[in-house]
C-alpha cells in the first residue's frame, strides 16, 4: 500500500539539528562544502593534533583551495566575498570537526580582513594573496600580561625613529604563537593613542615564550610575543595613526561572531555524539533513547542549540546589514551561545557516562574546546557590560 | 564535441544511520541528512574533467525528485556543470518511481536536447537497483560501459570495466551510455567561489507529464525490513565438527 503520508523529504527536525532548515540552496552548499571537508581533512585528526598538540598547517594551507584563506575579504585582491552569515556557516561546520583547529582559522580571517578593510592598496597587495591562499599565517596581538579585559590600558609601545617604529612590550596568550608570518599589533604610539601596525616574522628583536600547555585548543600554538626594540617601516602602519582602538573593536565585532560560530559547531558535534550514543547503549532493559528524563535532557540541548544559532546568524546579518542594533546583538549573541553551547557539550559529556571520560569519544576535547569560548575575544562579563552599556546608555548620560 | 547529461540523484547521505518506519512501509528520511549519490558525484566529477580537457562542450545535469533536489543540482553546478534539470516529482524516489519510468525520463530529454553521452551513477545507495543506465541504453538502443573503472575519450570511446574476473576494456563510438564505479575518480570539494557562480547558472524545471512520461510502477515495495540481527557464534570441537556445520548447516560448502 503506497502512502503518500509517509514522504516527509520536507525540512524537519533534522534540518534544526544540522542547523539548515531555513537556509537558502546557496548558504546550503556552502555549508555542505565546508562539512565535508571537517569531515574527510579535518574530523578524523582532531583526537591526535589534540594529543599531541599538532599544528596542522598543511591541512589549514589546504583549506585555501576553498576560499577558506579569506572568507568575509573583498574579491579585489582574491578574497572570497562571503557575507559574515555565510562566513558563520563555514566555521561552524568546519568547528564540528575541530573547534581548536577552526578558532586558529577565524583569527587568520580576522587579520585579513583588518588589512583588507584598513590597510592601504600597497599593504593589501603585499600580504593579502598570501593570507588568502594560507601561504602566510596571521595572529591578532591585543592582549598583554596586564591587560585584558581592559585592553584599552595596553603597554605595548611603538616609537616613531625617522622611517621606523621601535617597538617595545609583550603580548599574551597569543593565537597562533611563532607559527605566524604576520602579527597585527596594537600598541601605544601616544598617552591617549592606540595605532595598528603589522610585524613581520621573522624579526631582529621578535621572541616568543614557550608554547603554552592549555586547557584546549591544542591544535595551534599560544604563546607569549616579546617586542625588543622591534624594528618596522613606518609603512606597516595600519589605518592611520591613533585608529587603533577602532580596528581592534571593530575587529573582534566580526571575531565575535566567528568565536561563537565555533561554539555551535562544537555543540552540533557533542549533541550528535549524545544523539548516537542513546540509540546505541542500553541499560535497565531498554535503550537510553527510551528513558524519558534522557530525551528531555537532549531536547533541552537542542533548543540551546537552536536559540544560539538563531541568535548568532541574526547577529551576523546585523552585521552586514549595518543595523544599528549589531552594537548590542554582537555580544548577546556571544554570551548566549558561548554559554549555552557549552552546556550542550557538558550535557553530551555526562550522557556518555563512563565513555565521555575517554578521550577516544571526542566529546570531551568539544567540553574543553567550548569551555575557552567563553572567555576569549571579550569575556562573557565584559559581554554583559557592553550590553548594559548600550541598555542604561541614555540614563548614564544624563547622570 | 560531446554534449554531456549527467544524472545527479537525492539519497540518504552516505554516512547517516538508516532507520525504517514503524509500519515498514520505508526509510525513515524525517530525521536524516540527504545528499547527492556518492556515485552521481563521480559521474559529475568525470563529466566536468571531460570538459576541463576540451572533449565535451557542455554538461548539463538533471535530478528527478522532490523540491528539495534541486539542492542537488546546485552542488552539481558548484562543481563544474554548466546547465540544471529539474524533474519535479511528488513520489519517494528511494521506493516508488521505479528505474524504467526515470530511463524514460532520461530518454525524453535526451531526445528533446540531442545530448550524446550519458553519465550515470552505477546505482543509488537507497535503492541500489543497477539498472537505469542499463535500461536507457537498451531505451535508446545505445551502446553501455557500466561499472567504468577508467575512461579515456579520443576519436573513440575506451571505457574500462570492473568486471568479476577483473578488468575489461571496451572501445566504441558515441553516441552511449556511461555509468560509473568507485574507482573512477575522487570528486573535487566544491569551492566557495564556484558555489556562488552556481548560482548564475540556468535552472530548468519541468514535470513528468510535459516530458509525456507516466510514472506508474510496474510493480510495488510491500515492505522493508532490516537485515537479519548478527547472531552469536558457537565454538565446536573439532575441524570434523566444522565441517558439518559448514556442509549441513551453514549449507555453504
Amino acid at each position: 500500500m503506497l502512502s503518500k503520508s509517509t514522504i516527509s523529504i520536507k525540512r524537519s527536525v533534522s534540518s534544526i539539528i544540522n542547523g539548515n532548515w531555513n537556509l537558502t540552496s546557496e548558504q546550503l552548499a556552502i555549508q555542505e562544502t565546508a562539512l565535508r571537508f571537517s569531515k574527510s581533512e579535518i574530523a578524523p585528526y582532531a583526537n591526535e593534533w589534540d594529543e599531541k598538540g599538532y599544528f596542522p598547517r598543511d591541512v589549514i594551507k589546504k583549506s585555501a583551495d576553498l576560499g577558506f584563506g579569506g572568507l568575509y575579504c573583498r574579491h579585489e585582491f582574491g578574497g572570497i566575498g562571503c557575507n559574515r552569515l555565510e562566513a558563520s556557516l563555514v566555521f561552524e561546520a568546519l568547528a564540528t570537526g575541530c573547534v581548536g583547529t577552526t578558532a586558529y582559522m577565524t583569527v587568520h580571517n580576522m587579520c585579513a580582513w583588518v588589512i583588507d578593510h584598513f590597510g592601504s592598496v600597497a599593504q593589501k597587495k603585499k600580504w593579502l594573496p598570501e593570507l588568502f591562499q594560507f601561504e602566510k599565517f596571521a595572529s591578532y596581538c591585543l592582549t598583554e600580561p596586564q591587560s585584558g579585559s581592559d585592553a584599552a590600558s595596553l603597554q605595548t609601545v611603538a616609537k616613531v625613529e625617522g622611517d621606523y617604529f621601535i617597538l617595545n612590550g609583550s603580548k599574551m596568550f597569543i593565537t597562533g604563537g611563532d607559527a605566524s608570518d604576520l602579527y597585527l599589533v596594537m600598541c601605544r604610539t601616544g598617552p591617549k593613542e592606540i595605532s595598528c601596525i603589522a610585524v613581520e616574522s621573522p624579526t631582529q628583536g621578535l621572541s616568543f615564550g614557550r608554547r603554552e600547555l592549555k586547557l584546549g585548543w591544542n591544535s595551534h600554538p599560544t604563546q607569549l610575543v616579546s617586542f625588543d626594540n622591534v624594528k618596522v617601516p613606518k609603512e606597516n602602519l595600519i589605518g592611520g595613526m591613533g585608529t587603533g582602538f577602532k580596528i581592534a573593536m571593530q575587529a573582534l565585532d566580526g571575531g565575535r561572531i566567528n568565536i561563537s560560530s565555533c561554539a555551535l559547531g562544537g555543540a552540533w558535534f557533542a549533541l550528535a555524539k549524545a544523539q548516537e550514543y542513546m540509540q546505541e547503549r542500553m541499560q535497565f532493559g531498554k535503550k537510553l533513547v527510551d528513558h524519558q528524563y534522557l530525551r528531555f535532557k537532549m531536547a533541552e540541548a537542542l533548543t540551546k542549540l537552536t536559540g544560539s544559532r538563531i541568535m548568532v546568524r541574526h547577529a551576523a546579518e546585523l552585521l552586514d546589514n549595518h543595523n544599528p542594533a549589531r552594537i548590542t546583538m554582537g555580544p548577546m549573541a556571544k554570551l548566549f551561545s558561548t554559554d549555552n553551547c557549552f552546556d550542550v557539550a557538558n550535557m553530551a559529556l555526562q550522557m556518555h557516562g563512563g565513555y565521555g571520560v575517554m578521550r577516544s569519544y571526542g566529546v570531551e576535547r568539544a567540553f574543553r574546546d567550548l569551555r575557552i569560548l567563553q572567555i576569549v575575544e571579550g569575556t562573557n562579563e565584559i559581554m554583559r557590560l557592553v550590553i548594559a552599556r548600550e541598555m542604561f546608555k541614555d540614563q548614564d548620560n544624563q547622570s | 564535441m560531446l554534449k554531456v547529461l549527467v544524472g545527479a540523484k537525492r539519497v540518504i547521505d552516505a554516512y547517516a544511520k538508516v532507520r525504517l518506519l514503524p509500519d515498514n512501509s520505508g526509510v525513515d528520511l524525517s530525521t536524516v541528512k540527504m545528499a547527492m549519490n556518492p556515485f552521481c558525484e563521480i559521474a559529475v566529477e568525470e563529466a566536468v574533467r571531460l570538459k576541463e580537457a576540451g572533449k565535451a562542450s557542455e554538461v548539463t545535469v538533471l535530478t528527478i525528485g522532490p523540491k528539495q533536489a534541486s539542492d542537488v543540482l546546485r552542488a552539481a553546478l558548484a562543481m563544474g556543470a554548466d546547465k540544471a534539470i529539474h524533474v519535479h516529482v511528488e513520489e519517494r524516489i528511494d521506493r516508488d518511481i521505479l528505474p524504467l519510468s526515470i530511463a524514460q525520463l532520461f530518454r525524453a530529454l535526451i531526445t528533446r536536447d540531442n545530448y550524446n553521452l550519458v553519465l550515470l551513477g552505477k546505482q543509488s545507495i537507497d535503492s541500489d537497483s543497477n539498472q537505469v543506465g542499463q535500461l536507457l541504453a537498451g531505451l535508446l538502443n545505445w551502446p553501455q560501459a557500466t561499472f567504468l573503472n577508467k575512461l579515456e575519450i579520443g576519436q573513440i570511446i575506451r571505457a574500462t570495466r570492473e568486471i568479476d574476473g577483473g578488468l575489461q576494456t571496451i572501445e566504441f563510438p558515441p553516441p552511449a551510455v556511461l555509468t560509473c564505479d568507485l574507482r573512477l575518480n575522487t570528486p573535487r570539494f566544491t569551492a566557495i567561489p564556484a558555489i556562488m557562480k552556481a548560482k548564475k547558472k540556468p535552472l530548468e524545471t519541468l514535470t513528468p507529464d510535459k516530458l509525456g512520461v507516466d510514472l506508474t510502477p510496474g510493480y510495488q515495495t510491500l515492505s522493508v525490513e532490516p537485515p537479519d540481527k548478527r547472531k552469536a557464534g558457537i565454538k565446536v570441537e573439532s575441524v570434523d565438527q566444522l565441517l558439518d556445520k559448514l556442509r549441513n548447516e551453514a549449507k555453504v560448502i
